[in-house]
């Protein structure tokens, strides 16, 4: 269980390797060490999805195949529309429902749907996640990610900033993956590491996926598993100056999304059973403090 | 039937012990007691036998061609420690049997392997060949949880092979422990070898998004008879693995629950027997008799797809080919006229449990029941028949100037020889779907006596790729 060795604070980076052995000996003599995953606890968003409609004063809808954004598939050759329809977007049994479904729609083969929290609510530093079950099968992209403020416009991506909290591959049940993308580490080249459940499915059940972010670091954790962190000094190791670290100076809103096909994933198969639905029990902010 | 069995007190004397005291005390079960229940020790072969028989492997009987010399361990090989399982898989002409095949059996009273969600292994090949069957759940005793995989693809190098249980729960007294069956069809008759290691049960926990079949996944209709029965085949069970690809195995009736919508019309056993109790009642909506019961099943509570839907009917039946009624033996279900230019492929085949007849570049061909070649085969007599049955599927486009021609022949290959035919038009058919057709036997202008029915040949223009199911004559009583 080498992912149970984090225990997040500044002398740990500082002394990476030496701590991984200490912690690693300690985690041997007494497993019931529980570990820290989470610190902040001032909760500012509470979407729980108890209600019979998408609170729309919180959410807005991307709609269409990206064409009308100039970014046909989305600028990843994906092969949905997006709609605002509930046979794409619903909320019903205590959970949003996000569901891809195999037919044609304006030119596309595929429609799913995406939602965004983008004027509805956006935070600077914090702790976000998600309580979420995911579909399957080959080509189907779920994403809960956030991006950075666009300042009106004036700024692009990736200058932007990028959290991914969670990505998965339809086709990689086991798998999820937590990157960040930035200008210079973007697209194919973002900080990314994954996480394999070795037991467990992430579509047969619930799991959380969280960030808990603060300046200079964020932390990928899935359920009580810390797995990952990423620093300015990432960035340093793939050569990037890290003056490129994107993530102190700006809020970043939710986007909550199920992809079909695209780069990430290759096409999808047209023969599994649709429709594919994300199930999102709920989203929870909290204050860095 | 896994119920308390007080013999196996004496294995557990502990837990013997509690019982009986809660039963002196309580006279019932409380809800504190622990059943005896039976060992989970989940490995079969590691770097050797692991509590089965002594026998180890129990072939299939040679009788039928299965070569008992093939079986062994080998110490030179391994994927863990130090020793395999090692399979010789014989030529077909091997005087000790052409195929090898046979069981591991527990070698106690069977293994409680309700903890566990598939059994795996690790296999490679002396050269890449596809192994026919690979199971568990045979014990050569009642073979009540039988599952197979079928064509597994070896690689010259470990691979590591997952069979998933359909259902786990029902697993709690299980001997048979492993099954195969390896031949040389994938390698054109040549001989190879094959080893075996890590054989056991495991908790994966990655096996995910259980989606049980019956008849193959299909919606079938049945007409049958009251008292009559019909067995649901094809059920399978399928998962997600890890990698994402999906696994389908094949299992017994006792991993499905069968239920029956309308039990005065058809009831199902445990077995997927399906039998035909009574022709319906009026439906006080509609005042219409309702004559139909859907049979459908699931495994672990979730709903398999596919269904039978019975519908009670008071005929008389002679089966050429059904998976509904008893058929009358034939001679073959392709005669292969090839000097008479008959370009016909194929014949008699299992399409996703269900047993179809399939043709392919059809001109014409011929299903043969007049004891061809001194067979033996018995002409039908039909003279009390009134319709033939038949399903057609056309596999391909379909015109409507398209035509199917169903000729049939009474005292056929005889000097008194007669025949009529009927022309099944286009319109009527449909492209990759089956259609259904009654045909009345007066409608088969030139079949004058049908005493002696002996062969039904189907010729067709285009139409090169057709398949057929259910061929019966009837008459309604």
């Amino acid at each position: 269980m080498t992912h149970k060795i984090f225990n997040i604070n500044k002398a740990f980076i500082l002394y990476k390797a030496f701590y991984i052995g200490l912690l690693c000996i300690i985690t041997g003599c007494d497993p019931d060490e529980a570990q820290t995953v989470t610190n902040f606890n001032t909760l500012t968003l509470s979407e729980e999805f108890d209600g019979t409609a998408l609170n729309t004063s919180l959410w807005s809808f991307d709609i269409g195949d990206g064409s009308a954004q100039g970014i046909p598939g989305w600028g990843n050759n994906e092969q949905q529309y997006y709609t605002d329809r509930p046979e794409n977007v619903t909320v019903e049994d205590g959970v949003l429902k996000i569901s891809a479904r195999l037919e044609t729609f304006e030119g596309s083969s595929y429609t799913s749907g995406r939602i965004l929290t983008r004027g509805g609510f956006q935070q600077k530093f914090g702790r976000f996640e998600a309580r979420i079950k995911l579909p399957w099968g080959q080509g189907i992209w779920p994403a809960f990610w956030m991006l950075g403020d666009d300042n009106n416009g004036l700024e692009i991506w990736p200058n932007i900033g990028e959290i991914d909290i969670m990505e998965y591959r339809g086709q990689e049940p086991t798998i999820t993956h937590g990157s960040v993308h930035g200008p210079g580490y973007s697209g194919g080249n973002s900080i990314t590491k994954q996480y394999e459940l070795m037991n467990d499915r992430f579509d047969t059940d619930f799991h959380v996926f969280g960030v808990e972010w603060g300046p200079d670091y964020i932390n990928y954790y899935v359920d009580d598993v810390l797995y990952n962190q990423i620093t300015p000094d990432d960035l340093e190791e793939e050569g990037i100056n890290r003056a490129n670290w994107v993530f102190n100076d700006r809020e970043f809103f939710i986007l909550l999304n199920v992809a079909v096909g695209g780069s990430f994933v290759g096409n999808a198969d047209p023969n599994i059973p649709y429709p594919q639905t994300m199930e999102v029990d709920y989203v929870r902010v909290y204050a860095a403090d | 039937m896994k119920k308390l069995n007080f013999k196996y007190h004496v294995l557990y004397p502990v837990l013997g012990l509690l019982c009986v005291g809660m039963i002196s005390c309580e006279r019932g079960f409380s809800d504190d007691i622990e059943f005896a229940t039976f060992p989970n020790n989940p490995d079969i072969f590691t770097d050797a036998p692991v509590g089965l028989t002594d026998q180890f492997f129990e072939s299939f009987d040679p009788a039928f061609g299965a070569n008992t010399e093939g079986f062994g361990t080998d110490d030179n090989v391994a994927f863990e420690g130090n020793s395999s399982i090692r399979i010789d898989v014989p030529t077909p002409t091997d005087p000790d049997g052409g195929f090898i095949g046979g069981i591991f059996r527990d070698r106690g009273d069977g293994r409680d392997l309700t903890s566990y969600d598939a059994l795996t292994f690790w296999a490679k090949g002396s050269t890449t060949a596809v192994v026919g069957t690979v199971g568990f759940g045979t014990d050569f005793i009642d073979n009540t949880y039988a599952v197979s995989l079928n064509n597994i693809e070896l690689s010259t190098k470990w691979r590591k092979y997952i069979i998933p249980i359909p259902d786990p729960s029902k697993l709690t007294q299980e001997k048979g422990m492993f099954l195969f069956s390896a031949g040389t069809e994938s390698t054109n008759g040549v001989g190879y070898t094959f080893w075996i290691d890590e054989l056991r049960f495991e908790n994966l926990g990655t096996l995910g998004q259980p989606r049980p079949a019956i008849l193959g996944g299909l919606d079938q209709t049945a007409q049958t008879n009251v008292d009559s029965s019909v067995s649901i085949i094809g059920l399978t069970q399928t998962f997600n693995l890890a990698n994402g690809q999906d696994v389908t195995v094949t299992a017994t009736p006792a991993y499905f629950d069968f239920e029956t919508s309308n039990p005065f019309v058809a009831s199902v056993t445990n077995q997927g027997l399906v039998t035909v109790e009574g022709s319906g009642e009026i439906d006080p909506d509609t005042g219409e008799i309702d004559n139909t019961a859907v049979i459908t099943a699931s495994v672990a509570g979730v709903q398999a797809a596919g269904s039978l839907i019975v519908q009670a009917v008071n005929l008389n039946v002679i089966s050429i080919f059904s998976d509904i009624f008893a058929n009358v033996p034939v001679d073959n279900f392709n005669g292969f006229y090839t000097p008479d230019g008959q370009t016909t492929l194929g014949g008699a085949v299992n399409e996703n449990g269900n047993n179809i007849i399939d043709y392919t570049l059809l001109n014409f061909v011929a299903i043969e029941f007049y004891g061809r070649e001194g067979s033996g085969i018995q002409p039908i007599d039909a003279s009390e028949m009134t319709h033939l049955h038949i399903d057609i599927r056309v596999n391909q486009q379909v015109n409507p100037s398209d035509t199917f021609r169903i000729e049939v022949f009474n005292n056929f290959a005889t000097g008194s020889q007669t025949a009529g035919g009927f022309n099944v038009s286009g319109n009527d058919l449909a492209s990759n779907e089956w259609v259904e057709f009654d045909i009345p036997l007066s409608s088969f202008a030139g079949l004058n006596t049908k005493d002696a029915l002996g062969a039904i040949i189907f010729s067709s223009g285009t139409l090169a790729n057709v398949s057929l199911d259910n061929i019966y004559f009837y008459s309604e009583n």
